[in-house]
């Protein structure tokens, strides 16, 4: 019997030359990634078990980005800035990037010029950024969205802080072979439409558990169609729906993306691409055709309460936001910036690009000579610095948070259960960027279709 | 590990996840200080909202306000408990309140998998949902050798799924523990 994507590089990782699904296994871990939340505990588990004096396994394979509370007056988030900053001069870590506009208490400015920081901003977005994505190797990190990386072609999950700990001290994991299930595009994505539309679309079909312990295959012609950025969207949410991890097979456009920031960064350049074998065993299988998928929302309060945004126009919205690691990339604010140029927004907007790079394309990206920082300004969007941000609530202070339960928000982001964003009676409905723009341009649901001249 | 546990339950429904679990504004405290950590018992749940907070009357919350522990040991959820962030926060908060066991129809991958690493809770799955069975604030044991809930305010049983391969790691405390005693650790 063959073996999946996923059966082939747990395979190889256990130094193994064949797993199947179900199997518990140990494997030898490539990048470990954790972040300003859940770093300090991590680096307390570490210390508690291997001692204060411990090397971490591999002091090039540790990366640390913090990106969740950074723009915040409070006191124990820059406090867990500084145990990162310590932990890293210590073991002479190399691959940290530090908010170095963040030095004393209060609510700290940001960068001036996001080209000259060594923050990055949020870790899912910076990894492939700062080149720490690869074709065939195994990225555990200390939160769910990590499985952003399987666009790569490589098995990334999210961990716990006690999982941490022991891949800090060993390099080591276990974990359990997940069966696969293989979700196939067929046709060319409209316009109109976005990755997000995708897998809105799946997670309302299979519901927010419908991949529990199981890997995401996205394959044919229509996946392999999308940009590097559309292929990351997919992956992104695979934990809406439980899944353990997503994977798109690496190609061409895979090899040359890696390629080009592992180049820029100076990092290694090895890659292994894998495909299913041709008799590979898939626990599920459904075949869309992309002609015949609509823009989509999922409703309040769940990812898989699931809606065509035909069926849900026309209601009425407090707020729009734009951001995080599932709507906050370049391609994201290209798209809302198509809607949005000449226009001015009726609610509250927040565009929140997902890095500092991202935040310094906004300037360099140009439609019809205005720059994306331009269109957004001028269509009255608040702009702020590269960070989580309200995506996940986060303390009162953050930008964009809703505070108040009366808030109808749409969002580009990623999860929609109670209190996600802030109040806990507060509504968000997830949706694609486009839609989010064409909503806040009129201030209640709406159908990017509906603005047509905007797609010719 | 002892052989059952007994206290009073505490019921909620489907789909509770990590945010309702732990809200992500109390994240900023390090677990890793003791003091800090007793904060995440404080906030345990609180973010279940008040209707479906202590089923089936609801409006019963797992901490009260401005208590650091709950009144309740063993607690049940439907499906997918735990699902969304990765945040080992969530069952460190109920077990710093003082849960003991956590039992739902299934888990989401990374509590699940918290649960039994970390060693905070014991995480039991049942072939049929509990949500009729036990009202918050019953009397009930977790037998874990005979793998089965014993409601004593009712008087009636129910089968739970046994813990099967993670058991040794439960066993040994955390996957440190287990690591060690099967000679992988130092």
């Amino acid at each position: 019997m063959g073996m999946t994507i996923t059966e082939k590089i747990l395979a190889e990782h256990a130094g193994k030359e064949r797993v199947d699904p179900g199997e518990n296994i140990w494997v030898d871990v490539d990048i470990l990634m954790t972040h300003d939340v859940c770093g300090p505990g991590t680096i307390g588990i570490f210390e508690r078990e291997f001692g204060k004096d411990a090397n971490v396994w591999n002091r090039d394979r540790v990366v640390i980005i913090p990106d969740h509370y950074i723009f915040t007056a409070n006191e124990q988030a820059h406090r867990n800035i500084e145990i990162l900053r310590s932990f890293v001069k210590k073991h002479g870590l190399k691959y940290y990037y530090d908010p170095d506009f963040l030095q004393s208490e209060g609510m700290p400015s940001p960068y001036a010029d996001p080209t000259r920081t060594s923050y990055k901003g949020v870790c899912h977005i910076a990894l492939p950024e700062e080149g720490h994505t690869r074709p065939g190797e195994i990225l555990l990190g200390t939160d769910s969205h990590t499985c952003t990386a399987g666009a790569f072609g490589q098995f990334a999950t999210g961990i716990g802080n006690t999982d941490a700990g022991f891949v800090l001290g060993t390099g080591k994991t276990w974990l359990k072979v997940p069966p696969t299930m293989r979700f196939v595009f067929e046709g060319e994505l409209p316009p109109y439409m976005m990755a997000k539309d995708m897998i809105l679309a799946i997670i309302g079909d299979i519901g927010v558990d419908g991949g529990t312990y199981r890997a995401m295959h996205f394959d044919g012609d229509g996946v392999h169609r999308l940009t590097m950025e559309d292929r990351m969207t997919l992956c992104n949410m695979v934990i809406e729906a439980g899944g353990k991890n997503g994977v798109v097979e690496a190609d061409e456009l895979t090899r040359q993306y890696v390629q080009e920031r592992t180049a820029r960064a100076g990092t290694p350049q090895n890659m292994r691409f894998h495909k299913n074998d041709p008799d590979a065993q898939f626990i599920f299988e459904k075949v869309y055709n992309l002609d015949k998928l609509e823009p989509m929302v999922a409703k309040p309060h769940s990812p898989d309460n699931k809606a065509t945004v035909s069926e849900v126009k026309g209601t009425k919205l407090t707020r729009a936001y734009i951001g995080s690691c599932t709507g906050g990339k370049i391609s994201d604010f290209v798209a809302a910036a198509q809607l949005l140029k000449g226009e001015e927004v009726r609610i509250p907007t927040f565009v929140v690009p997902a890095s500092t790079e991202v935040d310094a394309a906004l300037d360099t990206e140009k439609l019809d000579g205005k720059s994306l920082r331009e269109v957004f300004r001028d269509a009255g969007a608040i702009i702020g610095p590269a960070s989580c941000a309200a995506c996940l609530g986060g303390p009162a202070d953050t930008l964009g948070r809703l505070n108040s339960p009366e808030e109808v928000c749409i969002s580009a982001t990623n999860r929609n259960f109670p209190g996600r964003m802030g109040n806990k009676q507060a509504q968000v409905y997830l949706a694609s960027p486009l839609t989010v723009a064409a909503s806040a341009i009129r201030g209640v649901i709406t159908d990017p279709r509906e603005l047509v001249g905007s797609f010719v | 590990m002892e052989k059952s546990i007994r206290g009073k339950a505490f019921v909620i429904g489907n789909n509770i996840d990590t945010d309702q679990i732990i809200p992500a504004e109390h994240l900023v405290y390090n677990p890793s200080d003791p003091e800090e950590r007793k904060m995440f018992g404080r906030y345990a749940l609180c973010g279940v909202p008040p209707a479906d907070s202590g089923l089936p009357e609801g409006n019963i919350p797992f901490v009260r306000e401005n208590e650091y522990r709950s009144d309740y040991q063993i607690v049940i959820g439907g499906k997918n408990f735990g699902c969304g962030s990765s945040r080992e926060h969530a069952p460190l908060a109920m077990a710093e309140a003082g849960a003991r066991v956590v039992i739902a129809e299934f888990f989401a991958r990374i509590f699940f998998r918290n649960c039994i690493n970390g060693g905070y809770l014991i995480p039991y799955e049942t072939p049929e949902s509990l949500m009729e069975k036990v009202a918050t604030g019953d009397d009930v044991e977790v037998d874990l050798e005979g793998n089965r809930l014993v409601n004593h305010t009712r008087g009636t049983e129910t089968a739970l799924t046994p813990l099967g391969e993670v058991l040794p790691i439960l066993e040994a405390g955390n996957v440190f523990e287990y690591a060690r005693k099967a000679g992988m650790l130092e």
